[in-house]
């Protein structure tokens, strides 16, 4: 009984994608970063849930849709470790983990007020310096943030 | 993007800034020709610094090439609002290249993105100011005949100053040794000494600017303590003096050692040491104009040697 209510908490998809191991604390902004706000999809959004590997995590599930994978990469910035189930008529036809792009443009913005980026009509530009843990390069002034700390546009 | 622009010493091989400093020698030794004729420069000074820009422009004058420009941006459309792509893309219709100062970090970064004219960065915020260093490397170049296997110690304010961090970077080629001397709250920050720690560069860092220091040193390079940098100002009253140079502390110094910092000074050196033959900070000032020639015909794709 208490198998079923498990389930029921994380119900199962039909067609669609599931975004997993997503740390508890990033899990909102993995949400906007998918730009699930304005998403008309069914969309299941779960958070805490008991993780084996980070102590707690969260997961998204969303409905009838499948995010190229530039898309789902945005969230290596936040969410290193996250993993993207693909599924098709309730089977998991591919299971992989976000890879984090060299370059990140236009998702992040600079904490430097005194940052070209900040003052000019422009799209922002990180490099990433380190993969694990994650920390990225303001492209034009050079300041370092932590992935976890990234402020997202 | 001009590939011929100059935004950061670190954009640039260790063969490019041996090519910069031969063409620098050169141009001290011929410091007046008409290469330039016919070329025109803009100096955008979006930020005032009357040191650099005249530098700059003696070094297009001398060599026959023509400047327009600013000083300050107030008296231009950035006042009314007009966006840095727009003011850039305008200015590249009329000129040969674009030398510039911007108080915004990264501002020169995104010209080179918005125009095929070459951008040379002469100063962005506490970013980057290329010329600066390649000055620097031109003066411990002449003054010690080499850049390799030399002892420099850094002193003052060496989490702030952007000077030190470009110097330090630019060195990575030639097998240095630094001592970073500076007081708790201005250490040398630790994404520099990680990369000392990565590149095999050997470093000692301490609070005290002592003999033994001075005297195992090749280039001992001054850098000013600014008051505003200190949350405590009774540190700040504390260590002013600390890391002021004088002359009998040279005493027992190498023959060769040479006093460098990029001006202006206030109370870093004592007037006692000007006229000390390791004094160099004036002619260090001196060789920015061959060290920005250099840049400029770099830039430009002149080679003045040929």
């Amino acid at each position: 009984m208490s198998n079923d209510k498990k389930e029921l908490a994380v119900a199962a998809l039909r067609n669609g994608t599931v975004i997993d191991r997503i740390p508890s604390s990033a899990l909102f902004q993995a949400v906007r970063l998918l730009g699930l706000e304005k998403s008309n999809c069914h969309v299941t959004i779960g958070n805490n849930l008991r993780s084996e590997k980070l102590g707690t995590k969260g997961i998204i599930k969303i409905a009838d849709t499948e995010f190229p994978e530039t898309v789902l990469n945005r969230i290596a910035i936040i969410a290193p470790c996250a993993v993207v189930n693909t599924i098709r008529d309730f089977e998991v036809v591919e299971k992989r983990p976000v890879r984090l792009p060299d370059t990140i443009s236009g998702i992040v913005k600079c904490d430097n007020p005194k940052c070209i980026s900040n003052n000019e009509p422009m799209k922002t530009k990180f490099e990433v310096i380190e993969h694990d843990p994650v920390v990225i390069r303001c492209h034009y002034c050079n300041h370092t943030v932590a992935g976890k700390d990234a402020q997202i546009l | 993007m001009s590939s011929n622009s100059l935004v950061s010493i670190s954009d640039i091989s260790r063969d490019e800034i041996l090519d910069l400093l031969d063409r620098a020698r050169y141009f001290e030794e011929n410091p007046n020709s008409k290469i330039l004729d016919g070329r025109v420069v803009a100096t955008l000074f979006f930020e005032p610094s009357t040191r650099t820009r005249l530098s700059f422009e003696t070094a297009v004058n001398r060599l026959g090439g023509r400047v327009i420009g600013f000083s300050d941006a107030n008296s231009t459309s950035t006042s009314k609002g007009e966006t840095l792509k727009d003011t850039i893309k305008m200015v590249a219709n009329y000129v040969d290249l674009i030398v510039m100062r911007h108080y915004l970090e990264g501002a020169a970064r995104y010209a080179t993105e918005v125009t095929d004219v070459p951008i040379i960065n002469a100063g962005d915020g506490a970013n980057q100011h290329p010329s600066q260093t390649m000055l620097d490397l031109y003066s411990i170049y002449k003054t010690q005949g080499t850049l390799n296997d030399l002892t420099i110690t850094m002193v003052g304010d060496l989490k702030y100053g952007r000077t030190v961090h470009s110097l330090l970077m630019a060195m990575q080629y030639f097998n240095p040794t630094f001592n970073f001397i500076a007081s708790k709250e201005l250490q040398m920050p630790e994404e520099y000494k990680q990369f000392c720690r990565e590149k095999g560069i050997r470093f000692t860092e301490s609070a005290d600017f002592s003999e033994e220091v001075i005297n195992s040193s090749d280039i001992i390079y001054m850098t000013r303590v600014q008051r505003e940098r200190f949350t405590d100002i009774m540190e700040y009253e504390r260590v002013k003096n600390l890391y002021t140079l004088h002359n009998s502390m040279l005493d027992n110094s190498k023959p060769t050692l040479k006093i460098l910092h990029p001006l202006p000074r206030v109370n870093e050196i004592d007037r006692d040491v000007d006229d000390n033959p390791k004094a160099y900070y004036f002619e260090q000032a001196r060789n920015g104009l061959f060290a920005r020639q250099a840049i400029i015909t770099r830039a430009l794709g002149i080679d003045p040697r040929k």
